[in-house]
């Protein structure tokens, strides 16, 4: 079963990984304003012109 | 910093969305064709129609990889693509990236199709493809990955939705799970042998068989769920402080579920109890995107009655939830082991299949072709009449298959009073499903029916039309200059930063096989010997032929499985199995311990015709083995690949393999002159019984030794 110690690493990485992504996003602000992406995404764009 | 605003023009790349979404809709019609195909034979054997091509074996694995890769890997890349460019307000990052990946993953699609068809694959349910198409399916996603996470990068929206980061996370975790488990040695063109074997790489391979569905089936739904739902009903998220919640836990807990799929069997028993522990801690976010996407919908029920896309969300989001409380508690041992190798397996992945994922793909269907083709749906008759038909066939296929694995499951472990087995011969479980696989094969023609239906609806509607790239006037904020580290990090630097991580983990990879290759495999018991060179083409046969999709090799830690088929399998013995054949399903018996059980004369009638060994059976004929000739020049290769694999070989073996082939095809072929048979040692068919014959004995050169 040596595949584990090869798991346990990539589990390890992944899991450093997410940590990252998660300390990035907390960083960049991603959480701040939760209620205002849930309802902007409703909106639809303005068309310009149709091509 | 003020914040004012200004208006760009941005024009999506729609058309890209529309081929995704034509794919879609035909490559599910093919997949559930053959799917339909599949379930004929299983109800009907003589629909095999003694063809290779069109074998079971071959054919189930063709399904499986359309529906899957087909069907919704290219609803997927529709959805994400329309919808990503909208939350991001900026067009896909290149058009050539774009090109390039919607046509190489149809001719990836259609190369793997013939590959299947012809027989070539690695015997790894859901990664069958060879090692070339692999290249080529890394290569594609990569590019895929690049462009996805490029329009990330130049978004105009600084905060990513709740969608996107399900898109991200699906992206990387597929391409780590793709790499690792189809790690080769390659033989051939489209040859090649796992470098994990035995229990090794039944791990590995429900880690990557779980986490395909987890981040092809799931992740990505929960991501298109996210953005069409709350479209198509006008409404926010319910909670959206709960999609990031369930977001993170379960991209966290569902790598471990794996081990679910091995649960009786020789993986370590805290391996084991770790999968079910974390498959069962899985319902919880599970249940948080069902219910926030069903929540979603709150005051907009009496729309649903009337609107079939969100008659099609209702389901998806119904079947969700019911899939994810259904495969927590078949992770449970004590349930798993009636569940384990039935039909009830097949039942729990159609209602996932059909439920959720077809039901998300038919309600965005619906969704995007009005949009796409800028005019309304033709008929919204026919879409009401698609979702009763597909909710119809959905019912029809899932509670058969319930019936029959329940059924299935109890009666090999029934037992009479007297303590033993009351259904001592397999065929007479089989039987007793017969009429239950007529019934699926309805269910899953009415959902196929429903199928063409929508490609119809979606044609029409599309007639006359071209789809146009939407030109949109955003209001963004005005461009503000990054101060910190943190801020700088985002915009491209986060392209590399995400391309470093999967450089990181395939350097990983790098780093590890050849350590893990070099470890001497020291089996512990030293009758366990590795697969003679006849027995190596006979094994090469058995998994060209697809055998895995009906038969098991692996028997459970069971006392009553332990009286149907001896003694349960060890660890030890599959060392040299590259790749390990314990399959998923009991169509047909084990065959764990099928070695010296049957005469050689028996084996040979029984892939002539299984019916004449076996009155009743389902399984094809093979009459082809007995004609077709091995191809000697390839077996010296493929005792060196093993050989590098770490499987001692002896240097005389490896030196003159066909010596050591034909010196043993010959006991068999004397053996069948006995009873009359005559045939070349390089016939097929004397490989197979060759490795039939070998199968599970070590064990018993084990008791022997130990008796001495």
């Amino acid at each position: 079963m040596e595949i584990l110690y090869f798991l346990i690493f990539l589990s390890f990485v992944m899991a450093m990984g997410g940590l990252a992504a998660f300390l990035w996003a907390n960083q960049s602000g991603q959480f701040r304003d939760l209620r205002r992406p849930a309802e902007e995404m409703l909106f639809e764009d303005r068309p310009k012109s149709s091509q | 910093m003020s914040q004012s605003h200004e208006t760009l023009t941005v024009t999506y790349d729609d058309r890209s969305a529309a081929q995704f979404l034509w794919a879609t809709l035909i490559w599910g019609v093919i997949g559930m064709l053959v799917g339909a195909l599949a379930a004929l034979q299983l109800a009907f054997w003589p629909a095999n129609g003694d063809i290779p091509w069109l074998t079971f074996g071959r054919i189930r694995p063709l399904h499986t990889a359309a529906v899957i890769f087909a069907f919704a890997g290219n609803a997927i890349f529709a959805g994400m693509y329309y919808s990503l460019q909208r939350l991001c307000k900026a067009r896909l990052w290149s058009d050539a990236l774009t090109k390039i990946h919607f046509w190489g993953w149809q001719i990836i699609i259609l190369v793997s199709a013939l590959s299947l068809m012809t027989g070539h694959t690695q015997g790894k349910e859901y990664a069958e493809m060879e090692w070339t198409i692999d290249i080529a399916i890394a290569i594609v996603w990569v590019i895929m990955g690049i462009n996805v996470f490029g329009t990330v990068a130049v978004r105009r929206v600084k905060h990513l939705y709740v969608a996107i980061w399900f898109y991200l996370a699906s992206i990387i975790t597929i391409a780590m799970l793709h790499i690792v488990n189809n790690l080769a040695i390659p033989v051939g063109a489209f040859k090649s042998y796992s470098i994990f074997a035995g229990v090794q790489d039944a791990l590995v391979q429900w880690w990557y068989g779980h986490n395909a569905v987890g981040f092809l089936l799931t992740t990505p739904f929960l991501g298109l769920m996210y953005y069409y739902v709350p479209k198509c009903v006008g409404k926010p998220v319910y909670s959206y402080r709960l999609s990031i919640l369930h977001f993170w836990s379960l991209i966290f807990i569902y790598i471990w579920a794996g081990p679910h799929h091995l649960l009786y069997t020789s993986l370590p028993e805290w391996a084991q109890s770790l999968g079910m522990v974390f498959s069962l801690a899985l319902l919880a976010p599970s249940w948080g995107g069902m219910i926030n996407g069903l929540l979603t919908m709150r005051g907009a029920w009496n729309r649903v009655r009337e609107e079939p896309i969100l008659k099609f969300f209702v389901l998806a989001l119904t079947f969700y939830g019911m899939s994810t409380f259904e495969g927590p508690l078949l992770s449970i041992k004590s349930i798993n082991l009636i569940s384990h190798y039935t039909d009830w397996t097949i039942a729990h992945v159609h209602s996932g299949a059909l439920g959720w994922v077809g039901g998300m793909i038919f309600g965005m269907t619906y969704y995007l072709a009005p949009k796409l083709f800028g005019r309304p749906l033709y008929s919204q008759r026919l879409a009401n009449t698609h979702f009763w038909i597909a909710t119809i066939g959905l019912l029809l296929y899932v509670s058969s298959m319930w019936t029959a694995g329940v059924t299935q499951g109890l009666m090999w472990m029934a037992t009479t009073d007297d303590g033993l087995l009351k259904y001592p011969q397999f065929m007479e479980t089989v039987l007793a499903l017969k009429p239950l696989f007529w019934v699926r094969l309805l269910g899953g023609s009415l959902y196929l029916i429903g199928a063409v239906i929508c490609l119809y609806n979606v044609y029409m509607t599309s007639r006359g039309r071209t789809v146009a790239d939407e030109t949109v006037a955003v209001e963004v904020e005005r461009h503000i200059q990054a101060r910190t580290l943190h801020e700088r990090l985002e915009g491209h630097a986060f392209t590399l930063s995400a391309l470093a991580l999967v450089a990181v983990l395939i350097g990983g990879v790098a780093e590890f096989v050849p350590a893990l290759l070099m470890e001497t495999k020291v089996p512990t018991v030293t009758s366990v010997r590795p697969y003679t060179p006849l027995e190596l083409e006979g094994r090469d046969i058995y998994l060209r032929e697809g055998c895995y999709n009906c038969h098991s090799q692996s028997v459970r830690v069971y006392q009553k499985e332990e009286m149907r088929y001896g003694p349960h399998s060890k660890a030890y013995e599959f060392v040299y199995d590259h790749p390990f054949q314990w399959g998923s399903k009991r169509t047909g018996p084990d065959l764990h311990r099928v070695g010296g059980k049957y005469p050689d004369l028996w084996h040979y009638k029984h892939m002539m015709d299984p019916r004449m060994t076996s009155p009743g059976s389902i399984m094809p004929s093979y009459p082809w083995l007995l004609e077709n000739k091995v191809d000697l020049s390839m077996l010296e290769p493929k005792v060196k690949a093993m050989k590098m694999l770490g499987v001692p070989y002896d240097p005389d073996t490896i030196a003159d393999p066909k010596t050591a082939y034909n010196k043993q095809a010959m006991k068999i072929v004397t053996s069948l002159s006995k009873d009359g048979i005559l045939i070349p040692t390089d016939s097929e068919i004397i490989a197979m019984i060759a490795y039939l014959q070998k199968l599970g004995t070590d064990h018993q050169a084990e008791q022997k030794e130990a008796a001495k």
